[in-house]
């Protein structure tokens, strides 16, 4: 389905998860993330950043144990900055499909 | 003859959503390796979710939060109907520590940590850890022997006080 975030019009699956990751901008990261109730911190952009960077990399979403491994933000930090479930927002934001693992 | 199949019944938009689960308590109470994953695991989805999760570690589930024990739990061959192996072979000297090894590494192929990590995460994720008081005084431990992950050793009574809302899961 389509969604209109930050002035563009992008498709998403029925969880909000966009379907392209190409049609991401950091506009429509704001968009998303005003959704869920965040501001976005250059902390956040951090994040955002590498879960991108990462998926590029590997072809698929990294989990939130990579996300703290790798990218310098501890697993405390995490849950801080998506309050809501950083499993799943940290990729909805970044505009990557949800990941898979549990972990 | 003629079937009648009953249609299922639209969800229309009047119809309520179903209620997401905001809560989950996992009582922990088995020590092998092959048992204590599953909790932890479905704790650490839950948090990641946005779920809150409380986990009560009683009777042998003490072994996944004991110091000695944390990095030492095992996958049994005895005794252990999905090993698919005869009872008698999985008695031979070195099975048990040969099907723990594989676990181990499947596990780290899957990118899920050794336990004494994923209790970290956990902990670091927001989930609250409990030690059973009454398991804890028939093993004879001591809050000291335990990891300090676990916040405090409480009673099953306490448990339910702080399993207040959620939905309640025994391993």
């Amino acid at each position: 389905m389509l969604r209109e975030y930050g002035g563009r019009q992008v498709t998403v699956n029925d969880e909000g998860f966009m379907t392209d990751a190409n049609q991401w901008t950091p506009a429509i990261a704001d968009a998303i993330a005003g959704e869920a109730g965040l501001t976005l911190t250059p902390e956040h952009w951090k994040v955002i950043a590498f879960c991108r960077e990462d998926a590029a990399r590997e072809g698929q979403p990294p989990g939130l144990r990579r996300i703290s491994k790798l990218s310098g933000v501890g697993t405390k930090e995490l849950y801080a900055l998506f309050p809501k479930g950083p499993g799943k927002l940290a990729a909805r934001v970044a505009g990557l499909p949800k990941p898979h693992g549990c972990v | 003859m003629t079937t009648t199949l009953l249609e299922a019944p639209a969800r229309s938009a009047a119809a309520p959503a179903r209620a997401p689960i905001e809560h989950l308590a996992i009582i922990c109470s088995k020590g092998t390796l092959d048992m204590a994953y599953p909790g932890l695991i479905l704790a650490n989805a839950a948090r990641m979710s946005g779920i809150d999760a409380t986990l009560f570690f009683t009777f042998w589930g003490l072994d996944i939060v004991t110091k000695k024990t944390v990095d030492r739990l095992h996958v049994p061959t005895v005794g252990n109907p999905s090993m698919h192996i005869p009872t008698l072979v999985g008695g031979l000297p070195g099975m048990e520590s040969l099907a723990t090894t594989m676990m181990q590494k499947q596990m780290e192929k899957l990118d899920i940590p050794p336990v004494q990590e994923m209790l970290e995460i956990l902990s670091d994720s927001g989930a609250r850890l409990y030690a059973c008081r009454m398991a804890m005084d028939m093993f004879g431990r001591k809050k000291e022997d335990l990891v300090p992950q676990v916040e405090e050793v409480i009673s099953a009574m306490d448990f339910f006080e702080k399993a207040a809302g959620a939905q309640v899961l025994f391993i």
